[in-house]
């Protein structure tokens, strides 16, 4: 008779292979391209649901300054690492311009000063990572809808892309530069905003300084930072990745509204 | 053929054991599929939690805030040691929680690659697998909820009895399952009261929380129904009431293994399975 204590070993030999097979089959499965494509049609379900919930126009909740959070993280790119960037920084970005460019009448190539004419709006919102933490800050900055008024959209129009100062991965073929993209209909959204101030002082640096994008029902990673171009475009599958985002073409949503 | 309850019954004359309809096509189906979704759900919950392994109370909460419930890495010469933080209480867990194997060396991570999936840190891929079970979970809870309703599944099988209700039975019920003692014959025919309590719990407390709370992390849905966040005391105060719904149902999940083994694992599984489940009528008066 098998004594206990190797009967015991034996077992415990086999619940172990037994659960690194399963886990090795979960890898597999996470892994495959058709099984991938399948979850995926959840984030059109998500979507669709959203959207038909929530009115177009419908405000994400504000805050007070009471519930400001007293140290807000700055997460991703806390400092471009590029020359031009260095420039812009050391001049204060009075050399900074916003192209705006792609499927608009008129192409913009705005200044800090012109952007600060624009009507502006503050906003107390709540910063939701896809991590899972959440900061309160107050940003201030002029709506995208009046920046794409000002440039015109042209027809065919359905995306606006931010292209981004910062290269979160150093790459030889530029990939790895932050860029986001979102829709027509966020886009013109009340809040959403590019904003240049947060907390009542000028946006600083490691939250992207000198403008960044404030698109308050998605998730953090649509929050494009250190804005350098806003491109209109009919679909966004030709640049970069494809999937419309630095995050996006790494496996996160497009849709980020959960 | 199996047998179960197998008792040292001195009289077995009228012993007379038959097979009852006990579960309904709609309870098992929607019950297994619980089960797949449940666990891909917690597995890749756990992933996802790894993303960001603290917890806290209100409106706002990162790395700066004080934390509720974390799991943290601290170097500690050249070995890294894991930590289990709650309140003002915090537990070496080096090995299990904040560091354990990955790919054959101690790596810093909160949940060990043998409870996330995938096993390897993806944040990108546990949200994918996480949301196509969370709509699965809710489409298949929403088909057992009407179901129950209409068929009187919870009125006839889940609601207790004012008899089962008085403190002297649950007293006695409760020494029951202590002993191990189940019930035989025609009191098998339906739940005791603890069973239908905790079934009650899980279907009508657990598990809408989860579903809520999960929505209430959604930052698109937050702007949908505002009362959402202030129902739980903000988004980050519905995350860990989140982790902490998940971590009773496993509670539950286990004391519910545990009893469905002791009762006789057989003739539960049967009845899960086919619907059918063995009473064995004793003769004697109950």
């Amino acid at each position: 008779m098998t004594p206990p204590s190797s009967r015991r070993r034996f077992l415990a030999g086999l619940a172990s292979g037994a659960g690194a097979f399963a886990l090795a089959g979960c890898d597999r499965l996470v892994q495959n391209a058709d099984v991938d494509s399948v979850l995926r049609n959840t984030e059109k379900l998500t979507m669709r649901g959203q959207r038909a919930l929530l009115p177009r126009q419908r405000l994400a909740r504000e805050y007070a300054e009471a519930d400001l959070s007293p140290d807000f993280r700055a997460n991703g790119t806390q400092m471009p690492d590029s020359d031009e960037y260095a420039h812009l920084l050391e001049r204060e970005f009075v050399d900074w311009r916003l192209q705006v460019d792609g499927l608009v009448q008129r192409p913009q190539s705005l200044s800090l000063a012109e952007l600060k004419r624009f009507p502006s709006r503050t906003q107390i919102t709540r910063h939701d990572c896809v991590e899972g933490w959440s900061a309160i800050g107050k940003w201030r900055g002029v709506p995208l809808a009046q920046v794409l008024d000002a440039a015109g959209l042209k027809p065919g129009a359905r995306y606006v892309v931010l292209h981004c100062a910062d290269e979160l991965e150093k790459t030889l073929d530029g990939s790895g530069r932050y860029y986001e993209s979102i829709d027509l209909l966020d886009a013109y959204h009340p809040q959403t905003i590019l904003a240049y101030g947060m907390n009542g002082k000028d946006l600083p640096v490691p939250h992207g300084a000198p403008l960044r994008l404030r698109v308050e029902r998605q998730l953090g990673y649509k929050h494009a930072k250190y804005l350098m171009r806003i491109e209109v475009v009919d679909a966004f599958g030709a640049l970069f990745g494809g999937r419309g985002g630095y995050w996006e073409d790494r496996g996160y949503e497009w849709y980020a509204g959960i | 053929m199996a047998i179960s309850n197998p008792s040292p019954v001195v009289t077995p004359p009228a012993a007379r054991r038959q097979l009852i309809r006990r579960h309904s096509a709609t309870v098992r189906i929607t019950h297994w599929l619980n089960v797949v979704c449940l666990s891909f759900l917690l597995l890749s919950g756990l992933q996802i939690f790894n993303a960001h392994p603290r917890l806290y109370w209100g409106q706002y909460g990162a790395d700066a805030d004080q934390a509720f419930i974390a799991i943290s890495t601290k170097q500690s010469g050249n070995a890294l040691q894991g930590f289990f933080q709650i309140g003002p209480l915090s537990i070496q867990t080096t090995g299990f929680l904040g560091v354990s194997d990955e790919g054959g060396s101690a790596t810093a991570r909160a949940f060990p690659a043998w409870l996330t999936i995938p096993s390897y840190h993806d944040l990108g891929a546990g949200r994918h697998w996480h949301f196509f079970f969370a709509w699965l979970l809710v489409l298949n809870g929403l088909i057992y909820l009407t179901y129950g309703v209409w068929r009187g599944h919870f009125r006839r099988d889940l609601l207790p009895s004012g008899g089962q209700l008085t403190p002297r039975h649950l007293w006695q019920e409760v020494l029951d399952h202590a002993r191990l003692r189940f019930a035989r014959g025609e009191a098998a025919r339906r739940y005791n009261a603890l069973q239908k309590l905790s079934y009650l719990v899980v279907v009508f407390g657990l598990l809408p929380l989860m579903v809520l709370t999960g929505l209430t992390m959604s930052p698109g849905l937050d702007t949908a129904f505002h009362f959402l966040p202030d129902l739980f005391g903000g988004r980050p105060s519905a995350r860990t009431l989140h982790f902490i719904s998940a971590f009773l149902l496993v509670l539950f999940v286990v004391v519910h293994v545990v009893m469905v083994i002791a009762s006789g694992l057989w003739n539960n599984l049967r009845s899960m399975l086919s619907g059918r489940y063995a009473i064995t009528d004793e003769g004697t008066a109950r």
